[in-house]
């Protein structure tokens, strides 16, 4: 069958044959997982259930339930004091990966440019080519994939209308201070564009307060807020996110949402109600043993010469293998035959992922002490 | 220096070296922390959590909560009474409790008669024990926060964006 050329023309999953290898293997770490090692806390899981038995298992408003887009609305308050009316400028989605797609289709028209700091989460280019968007994408090496007011200024060119912005970052870990968003909010404004902000690791950062981009001065009007529950409380396969933006955008945006998606689950979002009411607890103790991850294997990495500076959020570290001769691809695929760890190259993230690897600490310690033990031996024999 | 206590209690076994990393202090500052709260006996010891169903120990093989009623003594309160209680080896757990009854034990012995002995011949003899209710456990499943059950397998796919 003949499909469409906008799909054929799509990038393929760039690292789709180690993937299969990695799938193939047995008694493999694997430091290659997206989501928490942690299962939802119980309280969620039980409140589904019960819903559940009493019968909650129809459609939901488009929007979502309006409890949970007024407790999602005073969480964000609390939180961050942005307000967002729960009535019409919060959208519940299918997870976040919904949430940029139909972001980016209600954004877009037809050759409308998109700037894409890399490396970066998959779907970005994608989704913004299936929306008829044109990518431009912005390579952060040079700066410590931080994203800078200058590097945004260089890739300012006609017909650009948006920027997908994701902080913590995914794969690098790489967050940003009130001061450094300030700085880039400016550019944002001068600019006119439009910043859709995905923040769904904002409770995972670790040394400093997360700043939302929606709460600095002028920002509000022109972001798009993308958040969700699957990492801050390990509810990946709920698939619940949601969008906080202009009214007229929400409604742009449910209108696709009614028509594709008509509705996230509904146990889902009856899960995510109770997240957001009592399960301050268990995000702490959560965030803990993170950092504490976090600090073991940044120390491990950069002690057998995997040079890696200390990521600031999310459960990623993004080490450079430059040292080792081998290309991340390279280095992947040898390490897993050798040792049985995976890791994901950093090809996967960015066109220029030669020289990185991302190595996820979403996975319990004495894996994470075993991997690290097999990852130096790996080098070790290398070196040979 | 108090999240020392927090990660070995998750972990018994993990070294002063790792918690040294984990926590970005000295090897030798984690190890003279340590060596401080043995001595001042907030770490108590370092065990291992077993799930006994799964050994074929006969000697520790039944279980009883035993509620215990007690005539307090006069300067001592429950504490003396309580310590010849929880002396004998049988005694696993001895709790002192509001409500009905005061003193809550866990006591273990090779089958129900040598438990029922040792309620009938040791405790309720003694002086001050008013009287005992006993509970044999059937089935343990979660014990000081762990779940005796075996964890099941990381259902999550090995690699994801």
């Amino acid at each position: 069958m003949n499909i469409s050329k906008k799909v054929q023309k799509l990038p393929p999953s760039g690292i789709r044959e180690f993937f299969e290898l990695v799938i193939g293997m047995k008694d493999v770490i694997s430091l290659g997982v997206g989501e928490p090692d942690f299962v939802t806390p119980w309280n969620i899981c039980e409140s589904a259930i019960f819903s559940v038995e009493k019968g909650y298992t129809s459609y939901t408003s488009n929007m979502g339930l309006y409890e949970l887009r007024l407790q999602i609305s005073k969480f964000l308050k609390n939180k961050y004091g942005i307000s967002y009316d729960p009535k019409q400028e919060i959208l519940v989605t299918t997870g976040v990966s919904e949430g940029l797609d139909i972001t980016v289709r209600a954004l877009l028209d037809s050759g409308d440019k998109v700037l894409i700091p890399e490396p970066c989460y998959v779907s970005y280019h994608p989704v913004t080519s299936l929306a008829g968007g044109k990518p431009v994408f912005i390579d952060t090496k040079s700066t410590g994939f931080k994203l800078t007011p200058s590097l945004v200024e260089k890739n300012i060119s006609k017909g650009v209308k948006a920027i997908i912005f994701n902080y913590p970052t995914n794969p690098t870990g790489v967050s940003y201070t009130k001061k450094e968003l300030i700085e880039l909010s400016k550019v944002f404004i001068k600019n006119d564009l439009i910043v859709i902000s995905d923040e769904i690791y904002d409770e995972l950062t670790y040394d400093m307060p997360h700043t939302p981009m929606s709460s600095l001065k002028g920002m509000k009007e022109r972001t798009v807020y993308l958040n969700g529950f699957s990492k801050t409380f390990a509810m990946t396969g709920w698939r619940i996110g949601y969008i906080c933006a202009p009214k007229d955008l929400i409604s742009g945006m449910t209108k696709i949402h009614q028509y594709v998606m008509m509705c996230a689950p509904i146990m889902g979002q009856i899960g995510a109600i109770e997240a957001l009411r009592g399960s301050g607890r268990y995000v702490q103790e959560m965030k803990r043993e993170y950092s504490r991850r976090r600090e073991f294997i940044v120390d491990r990495l950069n002690g057998m010469g995997l040079m890696c500076p200390k990521p600031e959020g999310a459960f990623y570290a993004f080490p450079s293998v430059k040292n080792t001769g081998m290309d991340s691809v390279e280095f992947a695929k040898k390490l897993l035959k050798k040792e049985r760890v995976a890791v994901v190259p950093g090809t996967a993230f960015s066109r220029e992922g030669k020289e990185h690897i991302r190595i996820s600490y979403a996975t319990g310690m004495s894996d994470l002490k075993e991997a690290c033990v097999r990852i130096e031996r790996f080098l070790r024999s290398n070196e040979r | 220096m108090q999240e020392i206590l927090e990660i070995l209690e998750k972990d018994a076994r993990t070294t002063p070296e790792e918690i040294a990393r984990i926590l970005k202090k000295k090897p030798a500052l984690v190890r003279k922390a340590i060596k401080k709260f043995e001595k001042d006996g907030v770490i108590v010891k370092y065990k291992t959590v077993l799930n006994r169903e799964l050994i074929k120990d006969k000697t520790r093989s039944v279980r009883a909560l035993i509620e215990v009623n007690i005539a307090p003594q006069r300067g001592h309160g429950f504490d003396h009474i309580a310590e010849r209680i929880y002396r004998f080896p049988e005694v696993v757990s001895c709790y002192l409790l509001s409500g009905s009854y005061d003193l809550l034990l866990v006591v273990e012995g090779e089958d129900i008669q040598t438990v029922s002995s040792f309620v009938s011949q040791r405790l309720a003899t003694l002086d001050n024990v008013r009287g005992t209710v006993t509970h044999f456990l059937l089935k343990k499943y979660k014990e000081d926060g762990d779940i005796l059950k075996r964890a099941e397998r990381s259902k999550r796919i090995a690699i994801s964006f």
